[in-house]
């Protein structure tokens, strides 16, 4: 076969977001100019005033930036992961209707993934843009930052994705946000550094793959040194993709093919 | 042996300890059009659950298109068209979204996809509704919708799972018409349904499922032919009365059924029964003569009425 099937699902993917790509890009851009401006502008005056040298001799704006864009791919990769798969298995069943095609499931999966990672992509993309509108930094630096973000985006959206396919109950998707997504936005370095944490905290927001992607991004658009080396920080996060996708295959085979 | 599509061999799906197909042996050959006729639960949908490959099966020897649905599933799959029981359509996608993705997902090319999709509209009679979202249709329309779907690959074989249930009779008169053309042109069809008037239409041969077993097979004729006399005379009697009177029944033929509420005799002559019937004291409220079904097949085989 010539192409993947894989990518015949994310273009499936792509023909049924075309249905709402105004709203979503709408969403993209406005989301990230009302953080910035709430806590970058708004409450970083309070902690600039209160420190003078700055976070990491950064403005609260600068180091607050690297970080949101970081989250906002994260929780990106969430709702990929979680809605659309419960669509695909519960609501809809249209994961069944593929599978009686040519598509196996890990092309199903697959394709997902890699139309996830577009998703992350574009939302990241436009964060960066709306960075550089802030003058936080330059476009292409900007830009670059994105790199970690896609990395995070997609291993949220593997982890989020092999966790959706276990449950049975859409009822179970809010307490993942409640008990995993939203503390991973709130503690993993994106507001304040990780340093400031409790002790026995801040092991486990190294272990979150958000703490090494807003890491990188920081270095990059900050220039901050990353506390742990970023050749060991991508490893992580691929390694997270990696076992999420491999993961997510065996309840989806349990589920749609018993 | 040359144009058999489907061969069946002591096939058997378990899901634990429940035996949902049991040992099943049976063979469909080119342009028949072949069902599986049973209640809910007889193992009709995993049976075509293991043909589309989509469910592996336990044990025995399963034959598609001269292909192993184990082994070689994607190959088989793009062969074969799907009408699963549930209506999976894209509900927020057109008509026309919703058949173009499906096409891709069979690696055809757009522009292939383009024509076949304005065919098919035409053969199921909603090139009207092209651009239509799935969930502005009826029921029956959507049924349409997942035929047409099912035929976008131009399939050798054509699985049909219960293609009519919920549907109201015109829409259900509608689909039959479809898919007896479908017939004409020579594509093979397998079709499940717990409908006896389903089957009789729409069936050269079928296989009667109970319980995951087959318990009987032939042509709808023949099979009413082998198992029951030629009529059916239905006697309806008021609540609590049946019971009394069950033995003089029995006495009217071999072949009797006493139903809640009515008791069927079976006769290969109506107006001789109905007579002494009359001459006798039953008193029946109603009495009703009409020819044998597969429904009666059916009782006679398990007991029990197809549609609970």
């Amino acid at each position: 076969m010539a192409v993947p099937l894989s990518l015949r699902v994310a273009e499936a993917e792509a023909r049924i977001y075309r249905r709402t790509w105004r709203g979503s890009i709408m969403a993209s851009f406005i989301t990230p100019i009302l953080y910035l401006l709430a806590m970058g502008v708004g409450l970083g005056s309070l902690v600039d005033a209160n420190l003078p040298e700055g976070l990491d001799n950064a403005s609260y704006l600068t180091f607050l930036a690297p970080g949101l864009l970081v989250a906002t791919a994260m929780q990106t990769g969430a709702a990929e992961g979680a809605w659309k798969v419960m669509g695909g298995i519960k609501w809809r069943e249209t994961w069944k209707a593929r599978l009686a095609s040519p598509i196996g499931i890990p092309s199903l999966v697959f394709g997902h993934m890699i139309w996830s990672a577009v998703r992350v992509l574009m939302v990241s993309a436009i964060f960066a843009i709306v960075m550089a509108g802030f003058r936080i930094a330059p476009l292409l630096q900007s830009l670059l930052a994105v790199i970690p973000a896609l990395l995070v985006g997609v291993a949220m959206v593997a982890v989020t994705t092999a966790y959706t396919v276990r449950v049975n109950s859409p009822t179970a998707l809010p307490g993942f946000f409640r008990f995993v997504v939203i503390p991973m936005f709130l503690f993993s370095g994106v507001f304040f550094p990780v340093s400031n944490l409790p002790d026995w905290l801040q092991p486990v927001a190294l272990l979150t793959p958000m703490f090494h992607g807003v890491e990188i991004a920081r270095a990059i658009v900050v220039g901050t040194t990353p506390t742990v080396a970023p050749a060991i920080s991508v490893a992580y996060l691929i390694t997270w993709i990696v076992a999420g996708t491999y993961l997510a295959m065996a309840p989806i085979r349990r589920k749609l093919k018993p | 042996m040359t144009d058999q599509l489907i061969q069946a061999r002591s096939l058997t799906k378990e899901f634990g300890d429940f035996v949902a197909v049991d040992h099943i042996n049976f063979d469909v050959q080119q342009g028949e059009s072949f069902g599986f006729l049973g209640p809910n639960g007889a193992g009709k949908t995993t049976t075509m659950r293991m043909i589309g490959a989509v469910s592996p099966i336990t044990s025995g020897e399963l034959s598609v298109l001269g292909l192993n649905p184990m082994t070689q599933g994607p190959r088989l799959r793009s062969r074969l068209g799907v009408v699963p029981q549930e209506n999976n359509l894209d509900e927020d996608l057109s008509v026309y979204d919703n058949l173009f993705i499906y096409g891709r997902y069979f690696d055809l090319t757009r522009a292939a996809i383009r024509g076949r999709i304005d065919e098919l509209l035409d053969f199921v009679q909603l090139t009207d509704k092209r651009d239509a979202k799935i969930s502005a249709l009826s029921g029956g329309m959507k049924r349409r919708v997942i035929i047409a779907r099912g035929l976008i690959n131009e399939p050798d074989l054509l699985i049909l799972d219960e293609p009519t249930t919920g549907l109201d009779p015109q829409a259900r008169h509608v689909l039959w018409d479809r898919l007896y053309r479908l017939k004409q042109q020579g594509v093979t069809l397998i079709i499940t349904t717990h409908y006896m008037d389903e089957a009789e239409q729409l069936c050269d041969r079928l296989v009667v499922m109970d319980n995951g077993k087959i318990v009987a097979e032939g042509s709808p004729a023949g099979l009413i032919k082998e198992h029951t006399p030629r009529d059916v005379v239905e006697l309806r009697f008021p609540i609590g009365v049946l019971e009394t009177i069950t033995g003089q029944i029995e006495e009217l033929s071999e072949h009797t059924e006493i139903l809640a509420d009515r008791a069927l005799v079976y006769t290969d002559d109506a107006e001789e029964l109905l007579a002494r019937v009359s001459e006798s004291d039953l008193d029946p409220e109603m009495e009703l003569v009409r020819r044998s079904s597969l429904e009666d097949v059916f009782l006679r085989l398990t007991g029990r009425t197809l549609v609970d």
